[in-house]
């Protein structure tokens, strides 16, 4: 982030890359320890070992699986929980759009890195721009979120109730946080901070009255602030692949 | 909970994300699109963060995360190390926490 602002450090420097590899080894142990409250929630529910192992290895998108997890613990229909848990995960479609030139440039990078591509990959390849950069802190994020979610699915799941609420160490409060501090950079340019100021209020006001999931697709509405591309391209977070 | 379920929901979710991915690569997209495109990402990461940060369960989580994360966004802005940011912001929520704030 901050090497990110600071332009002298060239784009694929060793320095860049081993802070940002710090950064996503420290968002990835925050996702172990959530895949861990997720395997001890869904062992709880009743589901048994392999399933939750399975899901989050076939699934790999954390809400979803909370979701799918909390309707079947509630005592749920299965269909309505995995429908909730596809209208959650519809948002991967515009982020695949947007992310494909940074993902891979052709099609077998791509049907690898679909699977990993997850909100905080997102996030973090986007705030290190378009290039060599982004790429390789996106394939960083993907594997290791990856493996540690999946090892603290099955470490919650067996350990179970000894498992501590993870919110006791505020870690729902770390992931927006992260989020923000990745996007920030990209709102000092005024056509996104409208449109992000946009998304977020659409969002916020239709939380009480859509199912999850949606909230967030219609904060593409903010969209509508977008206006004429800006004269100037200066701004490093918004742009765009050749 | 069964296995049809989970490769329904695994299977659904993955051909999402490659739609998105693989659509990119089939058509020209032009220099506008491309900008609505990156902008329509920003659109849902704000979203996603406004909505993680505010509400729970469809309705306001309470004051110690949204203060948690209030403080890991002020330090970010403070251009404070990444890593030291989420845990500002999770020490922070864990802290108002403790003192029985929900």
């Amino acid at each position: 982030m901050r090497s990110f602002r600071r332009t002298p450090t060239p784009e694929g420097s060793t320095d860049g890359s081993r802070a940002d590899l710090r950064d996503v080894l420290a968002l990835a142990a925050a996702l172990g320890v959530v895949g861990a409250s997720f395997g001890a929630l869904a062992a709880a529910a009743g589901i048994p070992l392999p399933i939750v192992a399975g899901m989050s290895l076939i699934v790999f998108a954390g809400g979803s699986q909370f979701l799918v997890v909390a309707v079947v613990a509630a005592g749920g229909g299965v269909l309505a929980a995995v429908v909730g848990g596809l209208l959650l995960n519809a948002r991967h479609i515009p982020f695949g759009l947007a992310m494909a030139p940074v993902v891979a440039d052709r099609s077998p990078g791509r049907v690898l890195g679909a699977h990993v591509l997850i909100d905080e990959a997102v996030a973090f390849s986007r705030a290190r721009g378009t290039g060599p950069r982004a790429r390789r802190a996106f394939w960083a994020c993907g594997i290791s979120f990856f493996m540690l979610w999946n090892v603290g699915t099955i470490v919650g799941a067996v350990a179970g109730a000894a498992v501590p609420d993870p919110n006791s160490f505020g870690i729902d409060s770390a992931f927006p946080a992260a989020l923000l501090a990745l996007l920030l950079p990209g709102l000092r340019a005024a056509d996104a901070r409208r449109v992000g100021l946009g998304a977020a209020a659409v969002a916020l006001v239709a939380t009480p009255f859509l199912p999850p999931g949606l909230p967030v697709l219609a904060g593409l509405a903010g969209l509508a602030l977008a206006g004429g591309a800006p004269v100037t391209k200066s701004a490093p977070g918004t742009k765009v692949a050749s | 909970m069964t296995w049809t379920a989970v490769l329904v929901l695994g299977v659904g979710t993955y051909l999402m994300r490659l739609s998105g991915l693989l659509l990119r690569g089939r058509v020209e997209v032009p220099e506008r699109v491309q900008r609505l495109l990156d902008l329509g990402a920003t659109a849902l990461l704000v979203a996603l963060a406004a909505t993680a940060a505010l509400t729970e369960g469809g309705g306001f989580t309470g004051w110690a995360r949204p203060a948690g994360v209030a403080v890991g966004a002020l330090s970010a802005l403070l251009k404070v190390p990444f890593v030291l940011v989420v845990l500002l912001a999770a020490g922070t929520t864990a802290g108002l926490r403790l003192l029985g704030i929900p």
